[in-house]
C-alpha cells in the first residue's frame, strides 16, 4: 500500500553568491505509509529540497515529480494537495489561534460543516482548544508548532512537508507532535520531516541524509546503523572524573567518536578495532565495557570520518581556576512574577565550582526566566541570585566581569566582521592593547576562524557562528559560563567539538550553567534541575533522574524518558 | 492560475486589516499623524506675514518725523519698537528680535522739502529670511507712500496716482496660505500612508517567514497582490475623508468640490503610491531598506517636488521635467482645485489621466515583481 | 581609564556596523547628497518663470505701451494675450497663468484726462503666495510706467524708499535654504540612527549580550550617543562644505559656536531617539515612531515658515521642540555672525531639553534593562 508520491532525479540547485551548489545531483523518492526523514547538518540543502518539492523553487537541473505532476508547471494541483510548514511555522504572530486557522481554512477552501468538523478535529488533535483566542505570538514553542501543523493540515493534503519542526521544542511536545504525524501517516498521507537532530531521523521509517548538498544516505535507519554493529559501547562503573577520561579515550586510535552519557562514556570504535583494557586510560578496576545499540548519530559521524579528538586547545589557553569546591552559583527562593502569573516559584539550588549544571524543562515552564535571573537579565521579584558570592542586583558590574554568556541565537553582530566581533567583545570586558590583539588572534587560531576574519559575520555558516560565539564569550576568561540553548540547530560534529571545549574548560575550573532541549546535551551535565510550572521538580545527576523513573517495565530509561515521566508525573 | 477566489481574497484582506489595527505604529501613522499634520499646516505653517517687528531710530525732532513714526505705529501689520542707539538696534536685528529697522536721519525734515526720487528714510531688512524681508519692505514702503499722500493732502498739493490696480484673488479671496497648504498637505499624508506604511508590509512577510507559508498554499499572484492593495486602499481613503473632514469643518478651509471628483482623484493617487510602496517592499524583502527607499523615492519628492509648498514653475527646467514623473504633483494640483475651485472637470481630467497612468505603471510593476515562487 | 576603553569598544563597534555595510553607507549619505542637490533648487518661495495673461480691450497708446513693458520685462517669462473674459477665466483655472490682467476700453482715455484709471488683476488664489509675489512684479512694472510718464509730464511724485537687505543683500533663497538644511539633515541622521540601533539590537538578541556584560546602562547609552553625534557632525560638515564652496553661501559666524550648538542639539535628539527605541518593540515601530516625531518637529521648526508667524500659543507649545532652537542657531551663525550671548541664549533651551530627554531615556533604559 506504499505509493510513490514524490520522485526526484539528479536535482541540482545553486544560488547566486554561493560557492558550492545548495543541492548537487540528489536522487530519491517519497512514499506514503512511512515518515520520510530528511536529515543533515545546517546548510546541507534540506530546506532547498523541500522547497523544490513544493514548487517554491525551481531546480536548475534534474527532474522532479510531485503528486504526479511537475511542481513548477502545474502549480495549482501541487498547491492544493500539499501541506507545508516552514521553519518558523509561518504563523502570523499578531493574529489569534483561531484567526490563523480561519485564514488557512479560507485559503484552502475548507468551508461550512466541513470546516467546523475539521476545526473540531484539529483543535482536539493539537490540544489547542483552550487557547483559540490567544495570539500566536504568545504561544509557547510547542504550541506554535502544533498550530503550524494544524494550519498545514487544513484541506486534507496528500503530502505534508515539515521543515525542522523540532527546533526549539521540548521533548514532550516533540513526542506529541511525532504521534500526531504518525497518525497522519496511517491515514495515508505522505510525510517528510526535515531535521538536524539525528535522534529524530532515527525514528523515521526511511531517511534521506544530506551533507553539503549531496545525498549521503538513503534507506532505513537500521540500514544506516548496521555497519556500526559491534562497535558501540558504554564504558561503565568509572571511578575517576569522566571528562579527562573521555579526552584520553578519544585520543586513542581505536576510538572514532565518543560522548558522555550520565556517569558513563559512550564510545564508538573504528572498524575492526577491539575494546581496549579500561585501565589503559586510567578508568579504574571496576570499569567495564557493555555493548549498546548503535544510534543514527553515531553512524552519521562515522560516515563523515569520526568525531573530533577530544583535546580542547581552547582550554589550554585559559587560566586554571583552582577547584576549591566552593559554591559559585546560588539561587535562594528565587521568585519572579509577571502580574498574576508566577513564572518562577521559590526555586533554590546551588552549583559548585567546576560543575556543569543543566536547567531543563518544557517550553514556557519558567526555565528561561530562571536562567535570565541567574545571569542578571531579569530582576527577581523576591529571593536571591548569587553569582561568585556577589548579589547581581548590588554589584552587577563586578559580578558580570566574571560571567561569560552565550545565547541560543548566537548573539553576534551580524553586520560586522569576525575580527571586529572578537575585538568588540574583548573590548567591553576591558581587554586592551597588545594583550587584546593577542587574545583575538589566539581565538582565530583555536577556532579556525583565520580565513574568515574579514568576512561579515552573517555570511558564516551556523557552525562557524557557533564557534565565534563561544570564542566571544570566553575571551575574558570568565569563572562562570552561561549557555542558553547553545547548540540549537547545530549539526552533531560541531556539537561534539563544542562540548569538547566545554569539557576542557570545566576541567580548568570553569563552572557552566546551561539550558537545553537536547537530551544528549543534558547527559553532559553533572547535575540537572528540572523546572516545571515555575518550580524545581527534580534536582540531581542525570543518572539519579533516570533512576527516579525506572520501573519494572522500563528498567533502563533514557534521559528523554526521565524528562517526560517526571513532567507528566507531576500532572497526574 | 489567473483566477481569483473571493473567499481567499476576503480572508487575506481580513488578515491584513487585523494586522493594521493591532500594530500601534500603523495606527499612529494612519490616524494620529494625519490629524497632527493638518493642525500643523492649519496653524503652524503660515506663509502670510503676521505683525512684523521692526525698530525705529528717530534722529530728527521735527513734526514730520514724529508723524511718520506714528503712522507706522498705527499700521496693523507693524509692531514698532523705538531705539535710542544705532548699535542696540543693529544688534537686535542680528539677534532676530526685529526683522528690519527704519532710520529717520537728522536732516529728514530738510530733505523732505527738496524734491527727489528717493525717500530721506533708511530702511534695512533682515535678508536672512527672504520672505519676511520682502514683507517688511512692502509694508514699510506702503506706509511711507500713504503717509506722503496724506501729508500732501494736508498741504493742499494733491499728488496724482494715475493707475489704480484692483487685484482680486480667485478661489481664495482673502489669499490665505493655509487654504492651499492644507489641501496640499493631504498629499504628504497620503504618501506616508500609501508608500511608507506599505513599503514595510510585504518585506515583513518575507522576514517573518509567513510569505513562505502563503506561497505554499493555493493563493494566486493576483490574490496576493490585491490582498495588499485593497486594505491599504480602504485605509487610505478613510484617512483621506478624515483629513478632508478635519480640514473643512475643523480648520474652516472651504471645500467647493464634490465627493465624486475627490474620490476619483484620491483613488488613483492612492493606487500610485500603494504601487510604489509595494514595489519597493516586494523588491527589497527587507524592512529596513524598504523604509529607507520609500522615504527617498516617495516621501521626499512628495514634499519637495509636488508643488505643494514650492512652486514648480520656479524650479530649473531639469527639475520641472522630473516633477512630471511624480504622481504627487498631479494630486496636489487637483486637491487645490477641488478644495477651492470645485469640481472643474476640464481642469481635473488631465491630472486624473496622469494619475491613472501612474497607478497602472506602479501596480503593474508590483505585479511583475510579485512572484509565485521564492526566487 | 577602564570606563573609556569599554565605551570606546562600544563606539567602535557601532561605527563599524554603520559603515561596514554598503546599504548602511548609502543610507547615511545618499539623503545628504540628494537633498543637497534637490533642496536649493526645489525649495524656493521665489517666483521665477511666472506667467501673465493680458486681456487688453483698449486700443490707446498707454495700454499698448504697458503691454509691451510687461512682455519685455524679465519678471514674466510667459506672456499670454487673451481675447475675452472667458479666456481669462480659463487660463487661471487651468493654471496657465499665475495672474491675468484686464485693461478696460477707457484706460488710455482716463489716464490722459488725469483721472484714476483702474486695471483689474485676477490672481490664482489656489497659489495665493506665488501669485501675490507675481503681482508684486506687475506692480513694479506699472509703477515704473507711471513714474516715467510723470517725469515726461514734469509732475511731482511721491518719493520711494530704497531698502537695504542685510546679511543677504540680493535676498538669495539659496542663502536661506542651505543653513536650514544643516539642521534638517542632522535631525534625520541622529534620530534614525539612535532609534533604530537599539531596536535592532533588541530584535536580533544582541541586547541581552550587552546587558550581561559589565557595561552599565549609562555606558551603553554613551556608546549609542557618541556614534550618532559623530555621524550627524559628519553629515552637517558635508552640507557646510557644499554650502560654502559650491553654493557660495557666506559663512560669517564662528564655527566653534555652530558646532557647540550642534553638540547640544545632537544630545537632545539622541535623548528622543533613545526614548523612542525604549518604547518600541520592533524596528518597524522605531522607524515609524521616529518618523512621526520628525515630521511635526521639522515643520514647526521655522524652516518652512517662520516661528513668529505661528499663533502665540503654538510658539509657546513648540518651545520644547529642539529643531526650532537649532534652526535659529544655524541661521544666526551662518549669515549674521550672531553674538556669543545670543547663541548661548538659544543653547540654554537646548541644554534643558537634552537633559530632560536624556534623563527620561536613561530611566526608561534602566527600567527596560532591569
Amino acid at each position: 500500500m506504499s505509493d510513490i508520491v514524490v520522485s526526484f532525479r539528479n536535482v541540482g540547485k545553486s544560488f547566486e553568491g554561493m560557492k558550492n551548489p545548495a543541492l548537487d545531483g540528489v536522487t530519491g523518492e517519497i512514499r506514503t505509509g512511512v515518515i520520510t526523514g530528511l536529515a543533515g547538518p545546517d546548510g546541507a540543502g534540506k530546506t532547498t529540497l523541500l522547497r523544490i518539492i513544493a514548487g517554491l523553487l525551481a531546480a536548475d537541473a534534474g527532474e522532479v515529480e510531485t503528486l504526479g505532476v511537475d511542481p513548477v508547471k502545474d502549480v495549482a494541483t501541487v498547491r492544493s494537495d500539499i501541506g507545508y510548514m516552514p521553519q518558523k511555522f509561518g504563523l502570523y504572530e499578531d493574529l489569534t489561534v483561531i484567526e490563523n486557522l480561519n485564514l488557512h481554512a479560507d485559503l484552502r477552501n475548507v468551508v461550512g460543516a466541513e470546516r467546523d468538523e475539521t476545526f473540531e478535529r484539529l483543535l482536539q488533535f493539537t490540544d489547542l482548544k483552550r487557547f483559540t483566542t490567544r495570539f500566536a505570538g504568545k504561544l509557547s514553542g510547542g504550541m506554535k508548532q502544533k498550530l503550524g501543523l494544524a494550519c498545514a493540515l487544513l484541506g486534507k493534503p496528500k503530502l505534508l512537508l515539515l521543515d525542522e519542526p523540532g527546533v526549539g521544542v521540548d521533548p514532550i511536545s516533540r513526542k506529541e507532535l511525532w504521534k500526531m504525524v504518525e497518525d497522519l501517516v496511517n491515514q495515508g498521507i505522505a510525510v517528510v520531516w526535515s531535521t538536524a537532530y539525528l535522534d529524530e531521523a532515527e525514528m523515521c521509517g526511511t531517511t534521506l541524509v544530506l551533507n553539503e548538498g549531496k545525498l549521503l544516505f538513503d534507506g532505513t535507519p537500521a540500514a544506516m546503523t548496521a555497519p556500526l554493529k559491534g562497535r558501540s559501547f558504554h564504558l561503565k562503573n568509572l571511578n575517576t572524573r569522566k571528562r579527562p577520561l573521555l579526552a584520553k579515550a578519544l585520543a586513542r586510535d581505536e576510538v572514532s567518536d565518543g560522548t558522555i552519557q550520565g556517569h558513563n562514556l559512550r564510545l564508538i570504535l573504528t572498524d575492526h578495532a577491539q575494546p581496549f583494557p579500561p585501565e589503559e586510560i586510567g578508568a579504574g578496576e571496576s570499569a567495564r565495557w557493555v555493548e549498546v545499540a548503535p544510534r543514527f548519530e553515531d553512524a552519521f559521524i562515522d560516515r563523515l570520518g569520526g568525531g573530533p579528538d577530544g583535546q580542547s586547545i581552547l582550554a589550554r589557553h585559559l587560566r586554571e581556576i583552582p577547584h576549591d569546591g566552593n559554591t559559585v552559583i546560588q539561587a535562594v527562593d528565587l521568585t519572579k512574577k509577571f502580574g498574576d502569573f508566577t513564572a518562577t516559584d521559590h526555586v533554590t539550588f546551588d552549583v559548585h565550582r567546576g560543575e556543569i549544571y543543566g536547567l531543563l524543562g518544557p517550553n514556557g515552564a519558567g526555565k528561561s526566566t530562571t536562567f535570565k535571573m541567574m545571569c542578571g537579565l531579569l530582576v527577581p521579584t523576591s529571593g536571591q541570585a548569587v553569582v561568585v558570592g556577589l548579589d547581581l542586583r548590588k554589584s552587577a558590574g563586578k559580578a558580570r566581569q566574571r560571567l561569560g554568556y552565550m545565547a541560543q541565537k548566537f548573539s553576534l553582530y551580524a553586520g560586522i566582521t569576525v575580527r571586529q566581533n572578537l575585538e568588540f567583545f574583548s573590548g567591553i570586558y576591558g581587554l586592551h592593547g597588545k594583550s587584546q590583539m593577542q587574545k583575538c588572534s589566539e581565538m582565530e587560531e583555536i577556532f579556525h576562524l583565520g580565513p574568515f576574519r574579514n568576512a561579515r559575520t552573517d555570511s558564516l555558516s551556523l557552525g562557524y557562528k557557533q564557534r565565534l560565539a563561544l570564542a566571544c564569550s570566553v575571551m575574558h576568561e570568565p569563572d562562570i559560563l552561561f549557555l542558553d540553548e547553545p547548540t540549537s540547530g547545530v549539526d552533531p560534529v560541531t556539537r561534539r567539538e563544542f562540548w569538547t571545549h566545554i569539557n576542557g574548560l570545566v576541567e580548568r575550573g570553569v563552572t557552566v550553567m546551561v539550558t537545553t532541549h537536547f537530551m544528549d546535551e543534558a547527559e553532559y551535565c553533572d547535575r540537572i534541575g528540572l523546572i516545571y510550572r515555575g518550580q524545581l521538580i527534580a534536582n540531581g545527576t542525570p543518572d539519579e533522574l533516570k533512576e527516579m523513573v525506572a520501573t519494572d517495565e522500563m528498567p533502563d530509561p533514557t534521559m528523554e524518558d526521565a524528562f517526560i515521566e517526571l513532567v507528566t508525573g507531576k500532572d497526574r | 492560475m489567473k483566477s481569483i477566489s473571493l473567499r481567499r481574497l476576503k480572508a487575506l484582506c481580513w488578515k491584513e486589516t487585523l494586522q493594521i489595527f493591532r500594530d500601534p505604529s500603523s495606527n499612529l501613522i494612519a490616524f494620529v499623524l494625519p490629524v497632527i499634520m493638518l493642525l500643523i499646516f492649519g496653524y503652524g505653517i503660515n506663509l502670510d506675514s503676521s505683525r512684523l517687528r521692526i525698530g525705529v531710530l528717530n534722529e530728527d525732532s521735527g513734526k514730520d518725523a514724529h508723524a511718520f513714526v506714528s503712522a507706522m505705529r498705527h499700521s496693523a501689520w507693524l509692531d514698532v519698537r523705538s531705539f535710542q542707539s544705532r548699535e542696540l538696534m543693529e544688534k537686535s536685528l542680528v539677534d532676530s528680535q526685529i526683522r528690519g529697522f527704519v532710520i529717520i536721519p537728522q536732516d529728514f525734515t530738510k530733505r523732505l522739502e527738496n524734491a527727489s526720487d528717493t525717500a530721506p528714510v533708511q530702511l534695512v531688512a533682515d535678508g536672512s529670511e527672504p520672505n519676511i524681508a520682502q514683507f517688511v519692505n512692502s509694508t514699510v514702503s506702503g506706509v511711507w507712500q500713504s503717509w506722503q499722500l496724506e501729508r500732501a493732502d494736508d498741504h493742499g498739493t494733491k499728488l496724482q496716482r494715475d493707475i489704480v490696480l484692483e487685484p482680486r484673488y480667485w478661489f481664495n479671496p482673502s489669499a490665505e496660505s493655509r487654504n492651499f497648504l492644507i489641501p496640499g498637505s493631504i498629499t504628504v499624508i497620503m504618501t506616508v500612508i500609501g508608500a511608507l506604511l506599505t513599503s514595510l508590509v510585504v518585506a515583513r512577510e518575507w522576514e517573518r517567514g509567513t510569505m513562505e507559508a502563503l506561497l505554499a498554499s493555493p493563493v494566486t499572484r493576483a490574490e496576493l497582490l490585491l490582498s495588499k492593495v485593497i486594505p491599504y486602499y480602504v485605509l487610505g481613503m478613510v484617512s483621506l475623508l478624515l483629513c478632508v473632514g478635519v480640514a473643512h469643518w475643523g480648520l474652516r478651509v472651504p471645500f467647493r468640490g464634490g465627493i465624486l471628483a475627490l474620490s476619483m482623484v484620491g483613488s488613483f493617487f492612492l493606487f500610485s503610491v500603494l504601487g510604489i510602496g509595494l514595489a519597493i517592499s516586494t523588491a527589497t524583502r527587507n524592512q529596513f531598506n524598504a523604509a529607507q527607499a520609500a522615504l527617498n523615492a516617495a516621501f521626499l519628492p512628495a514634499m519637495m517636488l509636488s508643488g505643494f509648498i514650492y512652486e514648480i514653475s520656479s524650479m530649473p527646467p531639469f527639475l520641472r521635467g522630473v516633477t512630471h514623473l511624480i504622481p504627487a504633483r498631479y494630486f496636489v494640483s487637483s486637491m487645490q482645485t477641488i478644495f477651492q475651485a470645485g469640481s472643474l472637470w476640464s481642469v481635473l481630467l488631465p491630472d486624473i489621466l496622469m494619475l491613472m497612468a501612474s497607478s497602472a505603471l506602479f501596480i503593474g510593476l508590483t505585479a511583475k515583481l510579485t512572484r509565485r515562487r521564492m526566487e | 581609564m577602564n570606563f573609556f576603553r569599554r565605551v570606546g569598544s562600544l563606539i567602535r563597534k557601532e561605527l563599524q556596523s554603520l559603515f561596514n555595510d554598503r546599504s548602511g553607507r548609502v543610507l547615511l549619505f545618499m539623503p545628504v547628497v540628494m537633498q543637497c542637490l534637490l533642496f536649493p533648487f526645489a525649495a524656493t518661495l521665489e517666483v521665477k518663470n511666472a506667467s501673465i495673461a493680458i486681456y487688453n480691450e483698449d486700443q490707446g497708446t498707454a495700454a499698448v505701451e504697458l503691454m509691451q513693458r510687461c512682455a519685455s520685462s524679465g519678471a514674466f517669462t510667459q506672456f499670454l494675450s487673451v481675447q475675452s473674459q472667458d479666456q481669462v477665466e480659463e487660463v487661471i483655472a487651468k493654471r496657465k497663468a499665475l495672474l491675468a490682467v484686464r485693461i478696460p476700453p477707457d484706460f488710455s482715455r482716463k489716464l490722459a484726462a488725469g483721472e484714476d484709471s483702474p486695471i483689474q488683476v485676477v490672481l490664482d488664489g489656489r497659489r495665493s503666495n506665488s501669485s501675490q509675489i507675481a503681482f508684486g512684479y506687475f506692480q513694479n512694472i506699472v509703477e515704473q510706467f507711471s513714474k516715467d510718464r510723470a517725469k515726461t509730464a514734469g509732475r511731482v511724485l511721491p518719493t520711494e524708499m530704497v531698502p537695504r537687505f542685510w546679511f543677504n543683500s540680493n535676498l538669495d533663497y539659496v542663502n536661506y535654504i542651505l543653513p536650514n538644511l544643516v539642521a534638517i539633515i542632522t535631525t534625520i541622521g541622529a534620530l534614525i540612527i539612535t532609534a533604530l540601533s537599539v531596536a535592532r539590537e533588541r530584535e536580533q538578541g544582541t541586547f541581552d549580550q550587552l546587558m550581561v556584560s559589565p557595561l552599565t546602562p549609562e555606558m551603553i547609552m554613551i556608546g549609542k550617543a557618541v556614534p550618532a553625534i559623530m555621524v550627524s557632525f559628519i553629515q552637517a560638515t558635508m552640507i557646510l562644505v557644499v554650502a560654502v564652496f559650491i553654493y557660495q553661501v557666506p559663512f560669517r559666524g564662528s564655527l566653534l559656536l555652530l558646532y557647540g550648538g550642534m553638540f547640544f542639539y545632537s544630545l537632545a535628539l539622541i535623548g528622543v531617539g533613545l526614548l523612542i527605541s525604549a518604547l518600541s518593540k520592533t524596528q518597524q515601530q522605531a522607524f515609524l515612531g521616529a518618523f512621526a516625531f520628525m515630521m511635526p518637529a521639522i515643520l514647526l521648526s521655522g524652516f518652512s515658515s517662520p516661528v513668529e508667524n505661528m499663533p502665540h500659543w503654538l510658539q509657546i507649545l513648540s518651545w520644547p521642540n529642539p529643531v526650532r532652537h537649532f534652526v535659529e542657531i544655524v541661521k544666526g551663525v551662518f549669515l549674521k555672525d550672531a553674538s556669543l550671548d545670543r547663541i548661548i541664549s538659544v543653547i540654554v533651551p537646548l541644554a534643558i531639553i537634552s537633559s530632560f530627554t536624556l534623563t527620561t531615556a536613561a530611566i526608561m533604559f534602566r527600567r527596560k534593562s532591569a
